[in-house]
This record gives structure tokens, sequence and C-alpha cells, in this order.
């Protein structure tokens, strides 16, 4: 099937899942984004790879964090960013997808960040975009309905290798709410493709889509049996409103069958990782003294973050 | 008007009827004889059917017709006579009056002949039942919910009783509310992998199991509409091996699309029932190549812009009327099915579970007749499509079979 993600070379033109994503091209964005670390550590953090670009942030859903991420990336890259909080105007006004895409090609704009509730819309765009022959613009998903969140997945990579080194012999697990987690399933196609030899899903069936067999991944309903030996741990965010109702009874409950603490993580290996693709809700999927803990990497995640956010923006868009 | 169609292969799957270069003959809207001229039988237009075959009208269970006028225009164009329109229009068909007016609309048009489906309840609520009788002698010709699942088993059990005190059939889709109502696709792998809210075959099973539970208690007549999966087949057929009134059908598109066809978010694989997996697809073509269902087109005519949105936002459905015939020979193709048996599935079969006395070429029949070339190639274009419904995950792959000319009624619509 046509991969929607690479040009005609064979090179990466979007970026929007990390499923079909060749490893090389992987393995090629986690080393560029080593090497932008240097730069964020710089008293000048800026290089000029993207200079005289417009990044456009698009967020059809609301998400502080992220956007500012990408934001501080693109700025990092001397880019020029323009923030669109679409959410609350065109489509408001009864504008579609596409017409606001439209409107912002004719702007100038090289290279779209697209957070959207729906699975699949920066499929949408991306196709709209070859559909004009617009190659000239390039997207890049910031976290589309439960499908993807790519930059997340790979750096949360970034962060397995930098602690890790080696993909090839980890036991990884991932627990929490995967059924509604694009972090999820970026984390499981790119560990897939990155060779680790087991990655293990963790939670009620409730929150387990079907058939996560066919995707290579191990499933638990016992966080014991399921953190046994694991070298990295990534907890899932449980959002609010699936705490109490027909997929758990109580946040007191998942947190005592599903919340990490310091008694469960001793489980794992001893000098195993934990990660969290935050914000975290302290107490219900994760005890603060993991979350503050020596184990957690989770503000590294953060740091790494904008430097693999640098790499993917360079990479699709740079000349 | 007396009218000769020469020279074609006569197909007449209700009658077994397959006659290579042979002549047919049309006296005044009925089928006079086929082969050798009625006495002193004298054309008055002469058809050439040389290269097509000859069989009767298509029979559609189920096509939206959203604007009326292209709708029939493309039905003839796709050899369909006889459209079964469900209630799910705007306004729902919950009156008489509306439903004699479409039937009137429909005459006027001269095309195909519409068989409106009633609203078995007021505004497909699923509470309050529509009147019935009223509707059927307005010429519905069975009373349905379209796609609108009765969440309360009482009202369904009522109307389900009320309607079996006339004889009237209902159609019913199987599809459990719950289970269903923020489902998008198929809840299966590429679900999954998609991050899209799952459909799990149980909304299936649990709507024909509850069905098939109320047939056998009030004795009505139900044909389940648009199955899609396997487990549905085997409810429904051992249903019917009880002996039970229930008979099913299947739109074209499940005999031959999967999930995995949704590929990238492809918004024209959104379907309702959803595309489900191989196996499915399997269960489903062998019900129909064995004879068990009826396919239809389920023609869902959607705007372009409902389609060129995310794939959760995306109307399901697509056009089927000028496209049942080509898909219909691309399965039997596929599955190595005689052109006899195949056409069965879109002639007699549907005229069978409506009680039509159509559908057939026997002498005396109704003269519905379509006349296409198999042979013929063309590529599945917006243009290429009378609809007004251009949404097809077909768009720009070919197509085999292309229709020539139509009759309803003895009379030349196409």
């Amino acid at each position: 099937m046509h991969n929607p993600q690479l040009n005609a070379n064979g090179e990466l033109t979007h970026l929007l899942s990390t499923e079909g994503l060749p490893r090389a091209i992987m393995t090629q964005i986690l080393d560029t984004a080593a090497s932008f670390m240097e730069v964020s550590a710089r008293e000048v953090k800026k290089v000029p790879l993207l200079r005289g670009k417009s990044v456009f942030n698009l967020f059809f859903e609301n998400s502080t964090r992220t956007r500012t991420t990408f934001e501080i990336a693109a700025k990092r890259l001397s880019a020029d960013v323009i923030n669109l909080d679409i959410g609350r105007s065109s489509t408001a006004k009864g504008e579609t997808l596409l017409d606001t895409i439209d409107n912002l090609c004719a702007m100038h704009a090289n290279l779209f960040v697209v957070r959207h509730a729906s699975s699949g819309a920066p499929y949408l765009i991306a196709e709209h975009l070859r559909r004009i022959g617009r190659d000239d613009i390039h997207v890049v998903n910031a976290g589309d309905g439960r499908h993807a969140h790519p930059t997340q997945g790979l750096l949360d990579m970034y962060t397995i290798r930098h602690y890790k080194q080696d993909f090839s012999n980890l036991r990884v697990a991932i627990v929490g709410d995967i059924l509604h987690s694009r972090v999820a399933r970026s984390d499981i196609h790119a560990l897939t493709t990155l060779g680790v030899p087991e990655v293990r899903a963790i939670g009620p069936e409730t929150l387990l889509p079907k058939h996560l067999d066919k995707l290579g991944v191990h499933v638990f309903h016992d966080m014991a049996e399921g953190l046994k030996d694991c070298d990295v741990v990534i907890m899932l965010r449980l959002q609010n409103e699936r705490m109490n109702g027909a997929l758990l009874p109580s946040a007191g409950e998942y947190f005592r069958h599903y919340g990490l603490t310091p008694q469960k993580l001793a489980l794992a290996k001893p000098d195993a990782i934990v990660m969290h693709p935050g914000p975290m809700n302290r107490g219900v999927e994760i005890h603060s003294a993991v979350a503050d803990g020596p184990q957690a990497v989770i503000l590294p995640q953060v740091t790494f973050g904008i430097a693999v956010r640098m790499a993917v923006m360079s990479i699709v868009a740079g000349n | 008007m007396n009218i000769l169609i020469e020279h074609g292969r006569i197909v007449d799957p209700a009658s077994g009827l397959d006659l290579d270069r042979a002549d047919l003959y049309v006296v005044d809207g009925r089928i006079a004889a086929v082969g050798a001229a009625p006495a002193g039988f004298v054309a008055e237009q002469t058809i050439d059917a040389a290269g097509c075959v000859v069989c009767p009208g298509l029979i559609d269970l189920g096509a939206r017709l959203n604007s009326i006028e292209a709708e029939l225009a493309a039905a003839v164009a796709g050899g369909v006579t006889s459209v079964v329109v469900p209630p799910d229009a705007d306004p729902p068909l919950d009156e008489p009056e509306l439903a004699d007016r479409l039937v009137h609309r429909a005459k006027e048009i001269r095309k195909a002949r519409v068989l409106p489906l009633g609203a078995l309840t007021l505004g497909l609520q699923g509470e309050r039942l529509s009147e019935l009788a009223g509707l059927k002698k307005a010429g519905c010709v069975a009373f349905s919910q379209a796609k609108v699942p009765v969440v309360d088993t009482e009202a369904l059990l009522r109307a389900l009783e009320y309607a079996a005190s006339f004889d009237f059939p209902v159609f019913l889709h199987p599809q459990d509310y719950w289970l269903s109502r923020n489902g998008i696709a198929h809840d299966g792998e590429v679900s999954a992998r998609l991050g899209l809210a799952g459909i799990p075959v149980a909304a299936e099973t649990i709507a024909i199991a509850t069905i098939v539970q109320l047939v056998r208690d009030t004795g009505c007549r139900v044909h389940l509409t648009r199955l899609s999966s396997a487990a549905g087949v085997d409810l429904t057929k051992a249903a019917m091996a009880e002996g039970l009134p229930v008979s099913f059908d299947i739109g074209v598109h499940h005999l031959l699309l999967t999930e995995n066809d949704i590929g990238f978010f492809d918004t024209h694989a959104r379907f309702l029932p959803p595309l489900r997996t191989r196996n499915d697809r399997a269960a489903l073509s062998a019900a129909a190549a064995q004879g068990f269902a009826a396919v239809c087109s389920d023609h869902t005519p959607v705007g372009a812009d409902d389609k060129l949105v995310p794939f959760g936002e995306a109307k399901p459905g697509a056009t089927g009327l000028e496209v049942l015939l080509p898909l219909t020979l691309k399965w039997a193709e596929q599955e190595n099915l005689p052109l006899a048996a195949a056409l069965a599935r879109i002639t007699c079969a549907p005229a069978a579970i409506l009680g039509l006395d159509r559908g057939t070429l026997a002498v005396g029949a109704a003269a519905d007749i379509c006349i296409f070339d198999p042979q013929a190639e063309w590529t599945l274009t917006p243009e290429s499509l009378r609809s007004r419904g251009k949404n097809s995950p077909w768009l720009g792959y070919p197509m085999r079979g292309q229709v020539r000319r139509t009759l309803v009624d003895g009379r030349l619509v196409f």
C-alpha cells in the first residue's frame, strides 16, 4: 500500500504515525535529535535550519503543553511560528477542515503541526495536499483522536535509547488506558519497529483494544505479572471521564490494581525506568513516590521531546 | 406496443432458462414469448441484443433516493427496475400521504418503480406505531426502521404483533443500539490499529437473537437487512432452518470488501454496518452463493463534503444503483459462480422476499427487462454516474458489465 508519509524517493515528507515508518528513518530522527540536544544547552539556542519557513500549529483540540513544545522546537530551528486555536475560530463558523487548510496554504505555510480529536485527520490533510499538488507543504501529526501521537512515541524511543542504549534485549510494559491512547499505539509500533523483543500491555479488558496481539503485544490483566522483569514501564494517563462508569468503577479501585506504587515497581528490574507522557494524575495511575523517585525519567522526556520535534521538523521541512 | 429483443443471451434465473442468441417478444407491457414469435406478432420496435445478456430487471432491496429524479435515472441506467426505498427520508415516511406522494412522483418520472417501506414507528423513534394499514394502502410494500434501532424491546414486540395481525412483512436492520451507537468501524484489528471506536459483531448477533425470538413469538414475517458477519449469517440460517418466516440480504459492497479496505482512513470504506473481516466476507459470500440471501446495493448517495472529513465524521455508505450489476458480476467471477446464479440474487431472490410477481422473464410476466453487455469495460468516475452520489470506494477502478437498455412494464426507460 502507498505510504503517505514518504515521498517518491522514500524520504519522510509527513510524520503521521510510527506505523509504517521505516526503521532507518526512525533511527535518523533519533540521531538528529541527539545532535540537537547540544543546541538546547547553548546560550543562543538556535540553528537556522528552518529560517524563513512558516510553521502553523493547528490545534483543533486544545493542548497547551504539546503546542508549546512544538513552538519552542520550531523557534529553535529559526522558523516563524503561527499558533492557531482552530477549535474556537473557523470550524465554529462552519468552515470545513479542508477549507481551513486551503486558506492557510494561501498564506504560504510550509509545515502544519496538527492536533485533532478525530483519528486520521492528519491523513486527510496530507492526502488533500497531495491532490492539490502542494508537495512543498508538510504535515506533522501532533495527536489525532485515539490513533497516533508519533512525536511522543519517538521521544519515548529517544528516552529509552538514552537510558538503555540498545532496544534488542528489552522488555517494555505499557500500563493503563491503551484503548483510548494514541501514545500507546505510537509507542507499540515504534518499539516493535526498533526491535524490542517483548512489548507488554497491562490493563483491565475494558481499557484494552481487541486484537492487541496482532500488533505484536503480550496482554496482561494482572499488574504484578505484567511488570515482572521489565526494563521500561510506560504509564498512561487515565482521563477523568473514564474513571467512574462502565469502563472502571472508581479511580480508587483503578489505583489499587493498576496504579504504579513503589511496591509494584519493585517487581520490575532494579534499573527499570518509569515514563509518563504527562500530565500525570498522581494517586490515580502513579504514586508520588514513584513519580518523584529515582527511576522516573518523566522530566527528561519533556526535554528530549523538544529535540525530537526539532529533528522531525528539520527532516520533513528542511532544505 | 410490440417490442422484439433479438439475438441476445436470454437468462432467466427464476425459470432456469439460459438461451444463446434467442429472441424475446414483448406485447402490451408483458412478456409474450421467448424463442419463436407469438402468432401475428409484428414488431413496432426492435432492439438488437447481440452480444448482450437479456435478464429480468434488477430488484434492489434498499436504495435511498435523496434527489428522486436523478436517483431513478441512475436506477434504470444500472438495470434496476424496482427500487425498495427505506423510510429514513426527510421527513421519515411515516404518514400515508407521504408514501402516496412518493409513489405518484415516481410514476410521473416514469423510470424505475418505487416500492416504499413505511416507517414502522412514528418518526422512526421506536416508540409509537405508524398507521401501518394506511401506509400499506398508500403503496408501502413492507415496514421498516431503516437503520435506526428500536431501543425498547417491548415496542418492537408490539410492532411485530401488530404487523403480524395484518400479515405485513417487516424489514429490520439488526443492530443493537447500545453496542453500535459510538462505533465507527468493525471492532477488530484495523480499528485497534487506527484508533477507531469499534462496533462488535455482538451488536448484530444480539439484535438477530432478539428479533428471531420475537418472530418465534409473534409469527411476524421479518426480513433482516444488510448482514455483516459470519455469526449473524449462522444465526439467521438457523432461524430459517427452524422454519421461521425470516429472510435476509447483503449489501453488495460487503461481498467484496473487508475492514482492510479502510487502508489509511479511506472514508469511502466507511459503511453501516461496518466492513468486517475476511472470514465474515467469506461467510456472507457463501450465504449469497448458496442462495440463502438476496443481494442489494444499499445505495446511499452522500455529498462530496460528507466524505472529505476525518473518518469518524464521514457519513457511511456508498453509491450503489449503477454498480449493483457490475459488482455482482465481479463477485460471481471471483467466486466462480454461474451467471444465472449471480443474477438470481438481484432478480428473483428479492422478488420472492417481497412476494412480487416480477424478477422473471416467464411468459405473462411484466416486461421489466435489463439488457447488458457482460464484456463492456468502463471506469467508475464521478462523471460516469447519473446518481448525485459520487461516493464510492471503486472510484478510478475498472468495471465490467454495462447496461445497454432497460425496460419497465415494456416501456424503454433507458
